[in-house]
């Protein structure tokens, strides 16, 4: 089915935003972030937000920009260092935080898209985040439950898509963007180059279209790296 | 006189094996993929979805669409591929990954692992840490021996909040190497640190541990 194409991210979030409301984002670090989405968000000022991803971005981009705005309520994360930010308003009471296991965290929101209410995992058994669950005995060995995750919104990137909402993710921008896909009740996907059905090959295809919502083409890629970590080039013709 | 870090990335690369599936934690462990024998083919995983990571790219190369697990920009090789992180996380947790090798700020006798949190003070979280070390077959700990105050850092039992249960299977730190049996929960001293003493390793070690030397 031909999806919403929309102009741009504000128009692509229009009447989804709510107060309160949960929202996946999809991203490691700063990689594969829906950046112009992001930015929508913050621009509607949409506040108390649960907002599951990765990480939260870094002071002044990505998911950090929501924190400075004061919209976000709950972060379920498996990592937040490099966000200063984050931080002091952990540490002062105003930001409420859920860790999870990464592996734990990519797992219950492949669970909530795929119908599943709950799984069993070994990650994490005797530690603080399996206290208040219930652990149980597989052939021997302790395993703790763990609930699928759903959110009312999810904001994905994908590198390209077509009108139908198939998607295709680039190298490691793809990390968490797939499963978010499918968990959200709308899902919203922001991409670098849209294209018209046909013009990806089927069996390419990461995402069907089925779990998108609204596409958008994103107006503007920063794409910040978070460590450029490089290897000095060789001389030319100056072989050792 | 004790191990550097190099040094202690060179032993824990006598722990790889032709064929293997490795993922390295940050830091210390990142420097082994320096120590990877020539001729000997390993596989390096980053958890957020790419097997075969390669070297750092050349000035000017860095492709924000490409990072490891620590966020460093990284390159591809002809054999690497790329998934999702649930993909990932499935072949850590399924025991698909021969070996970890990842750091540590506690290890007890007993294999506990402590790694991720200092209550009121580092607010960072565990990332993938607690998958890998419930899922991977083998997983090895780099550490520095002692706290800089000098406070010992191999326990009897960790008073941070645990990683992981019983789950080291070896720690490497800058005085030695230990050995943890996971039946017995028992730790074994194997190798000293270069000019290390007996006296002076168990003197800053405040587990028990049998000899094995």
């Amino acid at each position: 089915m031909a999806k919403n194409v929309q102009s741009s991210a504000e128009q692509a979030l229009a009447g989804l935003l709510f107060d309160g409301m949960t929202v996946m984002a999809g991203g490691f670090g700063l990689c594969g972030i829906p950046e112009n989405l992001i930015a929508a968000l913050r621009l509607a000022g949409v506040k108390d937000l649960t907002v599951i991803s990765n990480n939260c971005g870094i002071d002044g981009f990505g998911l950090g920009l929501l924190l400075e705005n004061g919209q976000i309520k709950k972060m379920v994360s498996s990592y937040v260092g490099e966000n200063k930010l984050f931080e002091q308003l952990y540490l002062s009471g105003t930001l409420e935080l859920e860790f999870n296991p990464q592996g734990t965290l990519a797992e219950r929101i492949r669970a909530g898209g795929a119908g599943i209410p709950a799984f069993f995992t070994k990650t994490g058994v005797g530690t603080l985040v399996a206290e208040g669950k219930e652990v149980r005995d597989f052939d021997g060995e302790a395993y703790v439950m763990e609930r699928g995750l759903t959110a009312d919104l999810s904001i994905i990137k994908a590198w390209k898509g077509d009108t139908e909402g198939n998607l295709v993710y680039r190298k490691t921008a793809r990390n968490f963007n797939p499963m978010m896909a499918t968990a959200g009740k709308v899902c919203v996907a922001e991409v670098e180059h849209l294209v018209e059905p046909g013009q990806i090959d089927p069996d390419q295809i990461h995402t069907p279209g089925i779990y998108i919502d609204r596409i958008l083409v994103g107006a503007v890629y920063e794409k910040r790296i978070e460590r450029v970590t490089t290897q000095p080039r060789p001389v030319a013709g100056g072989a050792l | 006189m004790a191990w550097t870090r190099e040094d202690m990335a060179a032993r824990a690369a006598l722990e790889l094996q032709d064929g293997f599936y490795v993922n390295l934690g940050i830091g210390i462990p990142t420097l082994v993929a320096n120590y990877i024998p020539e001729g000997m083919s390993v596989t390096l995983q980053s958890e957020n979805g790419m097997l075969g990571m390669g070297p750092f790219p050349l000035e000017g190369e860095a492709d924000a669409d490409l990072i490891n697990a620590g966020k460093q920009t990284i390159t591809q090789l002809a054999q690497s591929s790329y998934f999702s992180s649930s993909d990932s996380f499935a072949m850590i947790r399924g025991g698909h990954i021969n070996l970890s090798i990842l750091g540590g700020m506690q290890v007890a006798q007993n294999g506990d692992l402590a790694n991720w949190m200092v209550p009121g003070k580092m607010v960072k979280g565990m990332g993938g840490a607690m998958d890998l070390v419930a899922g991977v077959r083998r997983v090895v700990v780099v550490m520095d021996h002692c706290e800089k105050s000098g406070a010992p850092k191999v326990l009897k039992a960790c008073n941070l909040p645990l990683t992981g249960a019983g789950v080291v299977d070896l720690l490497i730190t800058d005085l030695g190497v230990f050995e943890i049996d996971a039946k017995t929960k028992s730790m074994r001293l194997t190798a000293l640190a270069t000019g290390v003493s007996l006296d002076e390793i168990t003197a800053k070690t405040e587990a028990e541990f049998r000899l094995g030397l």
